[in-house]
């Protein structure tokens, strides 16, 4: 089964999100902000990390950044999770290195479609 | 791959997103909670850039939640909030009282909204006003005197949250936000230098590092008018020209040099071509589409993210170590607790009849049993505790808007508001704070002019503390307003036709502003002072099992005490026996018991006994007769007397025996079976039998008659 980080610190965002992709066969691991997916990506596997972008003490940009330093996750899809969609925002995110971005408010049947292009 | 992805969507589709409303419900409350008491606390002139950041955070919570559920309209008014939030977090404006205040007063409505959404209410809050006050604000003009009609400058607000045009701050028209990149660099820190000089140079602008994931470069982002030469002309002081890059992310976009973004502006996500992780270039990327998500268009321009790794508190920490339960469980869950307390007592009991040599074992276990269901009861009762917090909270707020509408200056001062409180009794404890605080801040704090006149400082201050004292827990309501005049009370009293001679004690002076009707304000105002003030207060904390007291000393201000029991549901009683029946007493309002000579009562006109302790008369009240249990021995023995007390009196209860200490689960008589005169409740003791728990504020006003 495949692993997927939701990091959100919204409780019903990740109680959303993560009812909608255990639905769709996959394992969900939470975490609440950008410093705790960073802890829980040292101890599980992840194939996809899907993050809000903003958070306290680490925003999504800032996880990506991290992340990508690491080995581990040089190649692993990050997808950002976004009110904002502007250009702007799409430039930061791709220098932080995500794979993509998905602008809220989204329904779960986008998110399953959009997580399926990217997970392998 | 086709039919997974059709699976998905159905299965996306299906899933019904109302069972978590109640989650996102419970959430923007705490948001809202958290975002209101940063409000209070923020200091408009020296705004901390972090609180900036968490208030914003709250409201895009919310309006995440709100547009993901589908609630528009809470969706629309918190993406107003936040617009403006966000122009303050990136000092494109300076934050101010008004803004203050029409977010105090947006937080207001969000509540109605949630409360309507979740059925609560019916209310409607003016939120297109409200809307149209904040982006009125948000252009960085000052409120309108009139905000009746939405401006025409204001963004009409479109369903759920649709776009928002973001005007450039006017006041830098020419600014530009660049992107340095400075490398590779043998020494990185040479960068630094570069840093340095451009903050040397005055009106050039801002610059701050930016996270980079190679070690011999370095990337800023800058704000600034000045044009590429000049940066590039002042960067080659330090590090040759080959190695400066800027970028301007705005003019790359306009002119699409970069790879183009699949997906673009508008759809609703997208993937970096070529990115780690991102879909092979044959999947193609999904067209842009309009149906289904509302997609931000020209959404505000994000600001390069400050990543910053210090602990910031917050509830999302400690979030993931707490777990929501229903109180229906925990009171069920206390329930159980107290049915085993009373079958351990009853094994207490049975055990005391067992020869102790030969059950030594059984009796082991049942010694362990009894600490072992102390602490299990403790720690079940621990769960129903919440922190003072919850309640002191609110007053910030409510003292803020009332210092306002009196003309006062308070500042308010809470202590102990992590002191712990059962759920029931914070619930009812707030309505009779909430007008001690209104009490303070109307009749007790001064105009500014007035305290200054008298010495004082301009701002009056309110302390609201809360602690721990025994087995009870002591709520202080202090000012240092203009205290209680020993004078002006007496002759009210004697206006009211109360007897109150000149002899009364202080306390008893104070007391008398807790008598029915008894209000002091010489104006009757609308904010306290209709009469049935303190009055009320106290009816309220005695239904609790509370007490109030107060002290004042005239032109220094006065104090509130209430002090209540830690709990509903369990107390420690004291059990009597009078003629065959056992009652209960409640310890905390025990004073004494002692042993007298039945000639030592003094029986007055109408049968009233008087019993002399310590040169005092105190009223004697003969629980055989209130009760009508007769005893049958009537002179065995020497009566016992247990002095307690209650609204601030004191009665000598006639008692056949003192049977011992023992804690006592509450059963609510009421509930059960109907209001009883002089009886508060009934428990089970060990033995199964049943036991009422005395009134004692009842005896005591009995004795009054």
């Amino acid at each position: 089964m495949q692993s997927i980080l939701a990091v959100d610190d919204s409780a019903s965002m990740r109680k959303m999100v993560s009812f909608t992709l255990t639905g769709a066969g996959f394992h969900v691991v939470e975490a609440v902000d950008g410093q705790d997916a960073l802890e829980k990506a040292q101890t599980h596997a992840i194939d996809l990390v899907l993050t809000d972008q903003n958070m306290p003490r680490l925003d999504g940009l800032g996880l990506t950044r991290r992340l990508r330093e690491h080995p581990k996750f040089k190649n692993t899809p990050i997808l950002i999770l976004t009110t904002e969609s502007s250009d702007l925002m799409k430039q930061a995110g791709r220098s932080a290195g995500a794979t993509g971005w998905l602008v809220k408010p989204f329904d779960p049947g986008r998110l399953i479609e959009v997580i399926q292009k990217v997970i392998r | 791959m086709g039919e997974m992805m059709n699976e998905g969507h159905n299965l996306g589709d299906n899933i019904d997103l109302s069972q978590f409303y109640q989650i996102f419900f419970e959430e923007a409350g705490e948001n809202l909670d958290q975002m209101e008491q940063m409000l209070l606390q923020l200091d408009v002139e020296q705004a901390d850039d972090e609180e900036l950041n968490a208030i914003f955070r709250c409201a895009h919570s919310i309006k995440g939640g709100g547009a993901t559920f589908g609630f528009a309209d809470v969706a629309e008014l918190t993406h107003q909030m936040e617009s403006l939030l966000d122009k303050l977090r990136r000092h494109e404006l300076q934050p101010n009282a008004a803004m203050v205040d029409v977010l105090l007063e947006s937080s207001d409505a969000l509540r109605l909204l949630l409360a309507r959404h979740q059925g609560r209410s019916t209310a409607t809050p003016p939120t297109d006003a409200l809307v149209a006050r904040i982006a009125v604000l948000a252009q960085g003009e000052p409120e309108p005197e009139l905000v009746a009609a939405p401006p025409a400058a204001a963004p009409a607000p479109s369903a759920v949250i649709a776009v928002a045009i973001d005007t450039p701050p006017a006041a830098a028209p020419a600014t530009r936000e660049l992107e340095i990149h400075i490398g590779p660099l043998e020494n990185p820190s040479e960068a630094d230098c570069i840093a340095e000089l451009f903050r040397d140079i005055p009106g050039l602008g801002e610059i701050s590092p930016l996270p980079c994931d190679q070690k011999d470069r370095r990337i800023f982002r800058a704000l600034t008018t000045a044009s590429d030469t000049d940066l590039l002309d002042l960067f080659t002081f330090h590090v040759s020209k080959e190695q400066i890059q800027i970028v301007d992310p705005a003019a790359i976009l306009a002119t699409q040099t970069v790879a183009p973004v699949a997906g673009g502006e508008g759809t609703a996500f997208g993937f970096f071509e070529g990115s780690p992780g991102s879909p092979p270039p044959s999947a193609p990327a999904r067209p842009p589409e309009t149906g289904g998500t509302p997609s931000a268009g020209a959404a505000p321009a994000m600001a390069a993210p400050k990543v910053d790794a210090r602990a910031v508190p917050s509830t999302a920490q400690l979030e993931s170590s707490t777990l929501r339960v229903s109180v229906s469980k925990v009171d069920q869950l206390i329930n159980l607790v107290g049915e085993l307390v009373i079958t351990q007592a009853m094994l207490a009991q049975k055990s005391r009849e067992l020869d102790s040599t030969a059950n030594q074992p059984l009796l082991a276990g049942l010694a362990d049993l009894d600490r072992n269901t102390r602490d299990l009861q403790e720690a079940v009762m621990s769960i129903r505790m919440i922190p003072m917090s919850v309640v002191f909270n609110r007053f910030p707020r409510m003292l803020r808007d009332l210092a306002g509408k009196l003309g006062r200056k308070v500042e308010l001062i809470t202590h102990g508001e992590a002191t712990e409180l059962d759920k029931g009794l914070i619930e009812k404890i707030t309505d009779p704070l909430t007008h001690l605080i209104r009490n303070s801040c109307d009749h007790g704090i001064e105009p500014p002019e007035e305290r200054l006149a008298k010495g004082k400082t301009e701002h009056g201050t309110i302390t609201l503390s809360a602690s721990h004292q025994g087995g009870s827990i002591l709520i202080e309501v202090r000012d240092d307003g203009k205290g209680l005049s020993r004078q002006k009370l007496l002759q009210k009293a004697r206006e009211k036709g109360m007897d109150a001679p000149d002899s009364l004690s202080d306390p008893e002076v104070w007391g008398l502003i807790l008598a029915p009707g008894f209000s002091t304000a010489e104006v009757v105002t609308d904010v306290s002072g209709r009469g049935v003030g303190m009055d009320v207060v106290k009816k309220n904390i005695a239904s609790l099992g509370g007490t109030v007291e107060i002290d004042s000393a005239e032109g220094y201000g006065m104090s509130v005490k209430v002090r209540l029991p830690l709990t509903l549901a369990i107390m420690d009683g004291m059990t009597v026996r009078v003629s065959d029946e056992v009652y209960i007493l409640p310890l905390s309002s025990v004073i004494e018991s002692f042993q007298i000579n039945p000639k030592d009562i003094n029986t007055v006109a109408q049968g009233a006994q008087l019993v002399k302790v310590r040169d005092e008369y105190m009223p004697v009240i003969e629980l055989e007769r209130v009760f009508q249990v007769p005893r049958f021995e009537y002179n065995a023995a020497s009566p016992i007397m247990v002095v307690v007390e209650a609204e601030g009196a004191r009665v000598a209860l006639m008692v056949d025996e003192l049977l011992g200490q023992q804690q006592v689960v509450i059963k609510n008589l009421e509930s059960n079976y109907r209001k009883v005169p002089n009886i508060s409740g009934a428990t089970i003791l060990g033995d199964g039998k049943v036991a009422l728990i005395l009134d004692t504020s009842g005896l005591v006003r009995r004795s009054r008659h």
